[in-house]
Order: structure tokens, then sequence, then C-alpha cells
């Protein structure tokens, strides 16, 4: 098995976090996995994107132009990157701030309002998990229990009181996804 | 049981530095480098080992603090990016000169000049050809996983010490920051002065009655002297090249077409080799892991099995220069490479391959 992921918005979304979130719950479940950023100088705003790729074999490229999975958080991510996905792939969206929204009719395509959710949890910074939750019941790689200990890893420790908010926002995420083209 | 950590390259050697037991690092922050430093500052060191960790008020500083730590003997490093690296040539030329020990890692990105942060290879000739002043080599070690730049510190002050010549080694941005697994060594202890004293009989370590004195310099104004000196060095580098080459062969035995890349520019070109064999080419990929000495030997004798050699490097053509005379130009030898951070992807480098190798 051998999963190929982007992850793209911009800077401040929690992009490269939850790239890295999947990549620690790959790696409690014994995978190979690597975690490849792109960002620009700045710190907030710009684009952000993460190449993560969960294998079971080793992983020859970090770099790669196309992809299995493309997570897309913002209009000029989804510009960029709606081509690179492979025929049959997948496409999982937040449609806020989408004007333009996907057009390919060889991949399956899915959305969840993740930025809607998360200021109805009056919690914006979990946005990122509600989005983990919507991949994860669409391509169930890595088992909850892995992802709660991938949150241990990644989260430092003075911020593990907050684990269980990341949890309820992934289930959440599972909840409320929506299919808009499937094959 | 072996500890398994999911870390940068950058996190990586800074990690390594202090499980080898290295005695100091000095160093300034640069994009995209600057976790090792902040790796090292916030794992406090000087508490686990006694290692020092010190920022300096440039990268000019933080290698002439090496050449002090190294000048006593000491496991000292330093690490920056193409511009600071820069800073550091005439350093790096006072430390061969002085037949020192040390490591430097560059991470390197897009240039020439202030550049961009994004990655490239385009150091190459900086680190294998000239970099500083003078005739001196670099031993250049480069890492392509996050694995490779933590276990090349152990290996690069291993053969630092054992020449008493300063170690590079040549990585990127894309190794630098990518997270892997990696599985730690476990710790060493750092040397006393007692050992050092016996150990390198050359270091600088205090004056003691009956002992005679130790003098450590790069300078000599009798041009018979120096050139003897030179010689000398010379001598060193002729048996480096004779034991030191490391490369790593892929899918070579049957190889009609061949790649040869280094650093991150392997790594995608592994993928490129998958799926062109995946199509019926017969390529194989030839990573050489030391720059300097450079594996002459095996590209001459692969040169004699396959039709045409491509090298895959982020950068206007440098590594090339090497393959050419390793091959003695009797075959086909082409570059292809993106610059100024721009990354290929594998689908690319296979393109490259069918068109300018095996299509004409």
């Amino acid at each position: 098995m051998t999963e190929e992921i982007i992850i793209a918005g911009f800077g401040g979304q929690g992009v490269l976090s939850l790239g890295k979130i999947l990549a620690y719950s790959g790696l409690m479940q014994g995978q190979e996995v690597s975690w490849m950023p792109s960002y620009g100088p700045e710190m907030r705003g710009g684009t952000a994107n993460v190449i993560v790729i969960l294998s079971d074999e080793r992983i020859s490229s970090p770099v790669l132009s196309q992809f299995d999975t493309a997570i897309i958080l913002n209009q000029q991510s989804l510009d960029k990157f709606e081509s690179s996905v492979k025929p049959g792939g997948l496409l999982l969206y937040d449609p806020n701030g989408i004007t333009r929204p996907p057009q390919r009719k060889d991949i399956h395509i899915y959305k969840v309002e993740a930025t809607t959710e998360a200021a109805k949890m009056g919690a914006t910074k979990i946005f990122n998990m509600i989005i983990l939750g919507a991949y994860l019941k669409l391509k169930p790689i890595v088992k909850l229990e892995n992802i709660e200990k991938g949150l241990e890893k990644s989260l430092p420790a003075r911020h593990h009181n907050l684990i269980p908010l990341n949890l309820q926002a992934v289930k959440k995420g599972m909840e409320i996804l929506e299919t808009v083209h499937a094959l | 049981m072996k500890e398994l950590m999911l870390m940068k390259g950058n996190e990586a050697f800074a990690e390594a530095a202090i499980r080898v037991g290295a005695d100091a690092y000095f160093g300034y922050p640069i994009t995209p480098q600057s976790e090792v430093m902040e790796y090292l500052m916030a794992e406090k060191p000087y508490e686990r080992t006694g290692m020092v960790v010190l920022q300096s008020e440039s990268e000019l500083g933080a290698i002439n603090m090496v050449y002090g730590a190294a000048a006593c003997g000491k496991r000292a490093l330093t690490s920056s990016s193409s511009p600071g690296i820069s800073l550091m040539q005439e350093g790096i030329s006072y430390i061969a000169g002085s037949e020192l020990p040390c490591l430097i890692l560059n991470v390197v990105r897009g240039g020439p000049g202030l550049g961009t942060i994004q990655p490239s290879q385009s150091d190459y000739f900086q680190a294998t050809k000239g970099g500083g002043h003078g005739d001196y080599r670099l031993i250049v070690l480069a890492p392509s996983s996050v694995q490779e730049m933590f276990d090349f510190v152990s290996l690069g002050f291993e053969l630092a010490f054992k020449y008493r010549n300063p170690v590079m080694m040549l990585s990127d941005g894309v190794i630098g920051q990518m997270m892997e697994k990696v599985e730690l060594s476990e710790q060493q202890p750092r040397l006393t002065n007692q050992q050092i004293d016996e150990l390198y009989p050359w270091a600088t370590t205090g004056k003691k009655p009956g002992k005679d004195r130790r003098i450590i310099t790069s300078l000599e104004l009798d041009p018979s002297k120096q050139e003897k000196h030179n010689l000398k060095l010379q001598e060193k580098y002729r048996k480096i090249e004779a034991s030191e080459v490391r490369y790593e062969t892929l899918q070579c035995e049957d190889a009609e077409y061949l790649l040869v890349a280094f650093g991150s520019s392997a790594r995608i070109c592994q993928k490129a080799m998958d799926l062109g064999r995946a199509k019926g080419i017969k390529v194989g990929l030839l990573r050489p892991i030391t720059l300097y000495p450079f594996p002459y030997a095996i590209v001459e004798q692969l040169s004699n099995q396959v039709k045409g050699i491509l090298v895959v490097e982020l950068n206007a053509g440098q590594m090339i220069e090497d393959v050419r005379i390793g091959s003695h130009d009797r075959i086909k030898v082409k570059h292809y490479g993106r610059f100024g951070g721009m990354i290929p992807s594998p689908v690319e480098v296979l393109d490259a391959l069918e068109k300018q190798i095996i299509g004409d």
C-alpha cells in the first residue's frame, strides 16, 4: 500500500501540521513515511503545501508531481493542484472561499465545510483536524488510536489537554463530509 | 531497542552531533538550516554531555571558533547555507592548511547571491573544487536521506580525524527540511582532555613540563618549506582518493542507460528509475556518496556498459564535468537540471532521459 498525498493552502491554516500528524500516525503504525514541505518566507499568507507519503515499502522520492489524494484549502491551491491528481484519484476541498470549484470528471471529488464547522465549534485552530476526519472517512489508512498517538507526538506536552478537542474535530469531519462527484 | 523517530534532516544532524560526543557547535542562523542550531539550543546538550552550543556574531566568527576548537583536538562543527558557506571559505582554507579536523554542513539553497530559500545543489563546484583559496580539498559527503544526515556525522568526524582534514556534508533544502524515519544510535561519551592529549599529539592541549611545543598554523613564509607542506597535503589527498570513495548503485547490473545523481536529486531519480523500469526501460542509478573523492572508477566501469548517461542535478551542470572525466567522453553524457529552487518531478526526469539519451 502506498498513498501519495498533497495538502495545500495558505500559510497559517495548519497545512504542514496536518501533514505532520498524518506522518506521525503512519509511523506509529509501522509504515514508511515522508513529509516534504514547500512554503514561502512569509509566516502568514502566501502558499503552503506539503507532500506526505505513507507506504509499506521504502519511499524513493519525497518529491512528486502526481498524487493519489489532493487536500485543497484555498482557491490558489485548487487552481494549482487540481490537475495533479492521478485519474481515479481523490480531491477533497473546503468550499469556503472557493469561487471556481473543481471541474474534472475523472476523479472523485468531495467537500467538507471545515471552516464553517470550526467556527461553530468555537475553535478555529482545529479546522485542519476536521479536514483530517473527512479524509480518513474516505481513506481509512490510519486508525483513530494512531491519530491520537500521532497527536501526542506532534503536539508539545503543554497542549496535550487539547487532544480530546482535536479528536472530536476529527470525528466531526467524518460526519459532515459531502460528495460532489463520485466515479 | 533502537530509537526510532520522525525528524527533519536538519534535526537529525543536530541530534547526531550530540550523540557522537561532539564538543562544540558554533553557528549562525540562515534558512533553510536554522533548525540545526534551534534544535541544539533547545536540547541543552551542555547539560546532557557538556557540549557547547554558541551562536557567533557571523558565519565568519563561527568558522574561526571551529578553527580554534579544532586546534585543541576538540570535535567541533558548524552548519550554514550557501551564502553563509561563502563567508566561511577563508576559515575553511585556514583549517585545511593547518591540517585540522572539523565538520561543516552546507544545506544548499538557490543562488547565486542572496538567491532564494528553496533547495538547490548549485554548490557542488564550491565544495569539491575550490571554495577557499589554495591547493586543498574537502572530503565531501552527500546525504540523500534523513538517516544519512544522522549517520554521516559520525562518519564525517571519523574521516576528519583520520586525515586531519575538514569534512563537508553537502546537503540541500529538500533533505534538510523533509521529515523521515530515523534510527538513532547510542550516546557516545565526549573524549576527556587526557584522551585527546594521548590520541592527538598535534593538538594544543597546554604546555606541560617535558612536553614539546605544539604549533598549529597555516603560515610558512619559507617557500621551500611551504612547498614541502603542500606536497604533504597532496600525499594525503592521494591516500583519501585511494581509500575513501563511497557510492551506491541501484539496478545497474543489466542497465542500458544510467542516471547519475546525488542528494535529493538521487531520490527523485530513484522514482524516475522505477517509473522507467515499469515501462521496460533498463535504467540504473549511480549515487555518489563521496563527491570528493569522486567515484571515477565506477563511472568508467559503467560507461563501458551503458549506451548513455543522464546526470541529474539541481544546478546548471556541475557534477557532469566529473562524470565526463570518469567516462572519458566515450559515450553520450547529458545534463538535466532545474535552478533557483525549482525541483523536478520524477516524471520530468524520465521524460528528459527518454528525450536526451534514449531518443537521440
